[in-house]
């Protein structure tokens, strides 16, 4: 228990991934929040490519994590870019009228 | 000991701040919490021995991409009470998704085990005597620059990408077009009028 090992890491990272997923279903109307749940998930991916990266001693994990970094902060740059142009057509931004969006 | 009660501290902050960040009434909450769990993230990175990792988590997220969200939800004008409406009917759905995904990844974490010939599978194994960000800029330039180079890639289409969408030209606004000013010649612009004395111009 005292002794801090891959497993809670893991654990960590199971438990943040679980979270991000249930903000996904329960937040249906908030895009906002929906966004900032997926970078909770990919946050909880971030933790365990770290934790093996440490665990393994292989710097490999890192870099993937980097890059995993770059991917959120582009999805999230453009989420909100379209959430921006959304509400500036609808005036909301309730999910549900997102198929308006196919023109 | 010392290590175990930091550990302890940081997941509990980073557990209960990322459920306050789907289950805050607020997104303004929401996106601070969503800033406390990546700074407790980013002094889990720390233990674990990525210090460069870590710093860049605090200045990407918490100094872009949530600075970014924060933008987002002050400028918009939306009734966040109402969005919030759908939340308790989602509940039960959600729930058994999470109590799934809990039961699927406990599974995987009481059967995997490490392999014997993980060792020998090293791809850039950690070298002792540099620091981490010495370390990861030694392999990030090196063997991984392709992907460096694509994450850059990836960074300039969403720049652009997201100029593009909320770039828009609005009607009835007056700009400086330097073209047409320059093509300005002094018959365009000033008329000689010859006014008579004591009639002003009709």
């Amino acid at each position: 228990m005292l002794e801090i090992g891959l497993g809670h890491y893991l654990t960590l990272a199971a438990i943040l991934f679980t979270i991000g997923v249930f903000g996904i279903f329960v937040n249906r109307k908030n895009v906002i929040i929906l966004l900032m749940s997926i970078e909770l998930i990919l946050l909880a991916v971030n933790v365990n490519m770290v934790a093996f990266s440490a665990h393994l001693g292989d710097m490999t994990g890192q870099v993937f994590a980097m890059l995993i970094l770059t991917v959120a902060a582009a999805e999230a740059a453009v989420g909100l870019a379209i959430l921006v142009v959304f509400f500036r057509n609808r005036g909301d931004i309730a999910v549900e009228g997102v198929n308006l969006m196919k023109g | 000991m010392l290590q175990a009660a930091a550990f302890y501290i940081l997941a509990a902050t980073a557990v209960i701040s990322a459920f306050m960040v789907v289950a805050a009434r607020n997104p303004v909450r929401a996106v601070l919490f969503l800033i406390l769990t990546f700074f407790s993230a980013a002094g889990l990175f720390v233990m674990l021995g990525a210090e460069f990792l870590a710093m860049l988590l605090v200045i990407v997220y918490v100094g872009a991409v949530a600075v970014l969200f924060l933008f987002v939800v002050m400028m918009l004008d939306v009734d966040f009470a109402a969005l919030k409406e759908g939340f308790l009917n989602y509940l039960p759905l959600g729930g058994v998704v999470a109590l799934a995904l809990v039961g699927i990844l406990s599974l995987t974490g009481v059967t995997w085990v490490v392999s014997d010939t993980a060792g020998a599978a090293l791809q850039s194994p950690v070298p002792a005597d540099m620091a981490n960000a010495e370390a990861l800029g030694a392999i990030l330039y090196d063997r991984y620059v392709f992907f460096f180079q694509l994450a850059g890639l990836v960074l300039l289409v969403a720049m652009i990408g997201a100029i593009v969408l909320t770039l828009r030209h609005r009607e009835g606004v007056r700009r400086q077009n330097i073209a047409r000013q320059v093509q300005r010649t002094r018959e365009d612009g000033v008329e000689m009028v010859d006014v008579k004395s004591g009639e002003g111009i009709g």
